[in-house]
């Protein structure tokens, strides 16, 4: 559980890198994975908490050989992911905000929102692990199974 | 973030490195921006080769800044994206928005 603060996302990736460094995921598929724990990090204490330290980010992470699982629960207001606008369409490319959550789900497996058990937002992001790691630069996301 | 600024005749090189990202690095490239304009210096390089991690916050000032210039009638464009960066800007569309280029000397010409 972490206060609403930017630092704090720092926290949450080294715990990560050392997670996954005992699944051996690392390279490419570690890169991705941390981009989308920084995104919903960020989601949960601008958006969710609206930068109040008092309010916490609650961030569960497991490892296992086959899979990387995110959980992020903030204790906003929740809010709805699908009204959300396509930052890909081309009247929204010049909006200078509106794609930490499409970055999850290009480079994650599975992305679900829920209502969090207090009100608030709850992010579940799964990543399968592929069973070599190729090298790094090599791998486009937007070519990935999902 | 790291940032160091130069020029090459009329065009302003802001070379960047380490992290693009919320809280951070995102509000210290608008000031970068800001200061060039200031200075008269409308066309802008952006050099990433020594990012190693940007967010959609990032992004997003790039973004910004990429609109603020051009209507101060300016332009920016990019210089030596690592292969990850080009990535996060192919899936989002923007690699279509900003000019990138990988030799210094080719996008400073290309300002005309």
């Amino acid at each position: 559980m972490l206060a609403s603060r930017f630092e704090n996302i720092e926290v949450a990736e080294r715990a990560l890198h050392d997670l996954c460094a005992t699944a051996g995921c690392d390279g490419d598929q570690l890169y991705w994975v941390v981009t989308a724990l920084r995104e919903a990090m960020a989601n949960a204490v601008r958006h969710g908490n609206r930068l109040q330290p008092e309010r916490k980010v609650h961030v569960d992470l497991s490892v296992d050989p086959g899979a990387v699982t995110i959980r992020i629960d903030d204790e906003g207001e929740g809010f709805d992911p699908s009204r959300i606008p396509d930052p890909t369409q081309p009247e929204n490319l010049l909006r200078p905000s509106g794609r930490g959550i499409f970055y999850m789900q290009q480079f994650m497996n599975h992305v679900q929102f829920s209502r969090a058990p207090g009100g608030g937002t709850s992010v579940l992001m799964v990543k399968n692990l592929q069973p070599t790691t190729r090298s790094a630069d090599d791998e486009e996301p937007t070519s990935r199974s999902r | 973030m790291k940032s160091q600024l130069r020029d090459r005749g009329d065009v302003r090189i802001v070379e960047l490195s380490g992290k693009i990202t919320i809280g951070s690095g995102d509000v210290k490239i608008r000031e970068l921006i800001d200061e060039s304009l200031a200075a008269g210096k409308k066309n802008i390089v952006l050099d990433l080769a020594g990012v190693s991690t940007i967010d959609s916050s990032g992004i997003g000032e790039m973004v910004a800044c990429y609109t603020t210039v051009t209507k101060k009638g300016g332009h920016l464009k990019l210089l030596r994206l690592s292969p990850k960066i080009n990535d996060i800007l192919q899936v989002t569309q923007l690699i279509t928005v900003f000019d990138v280029f990988d030799d210094e000397a080719e996008a400073v010409r290309s300002f005309g």
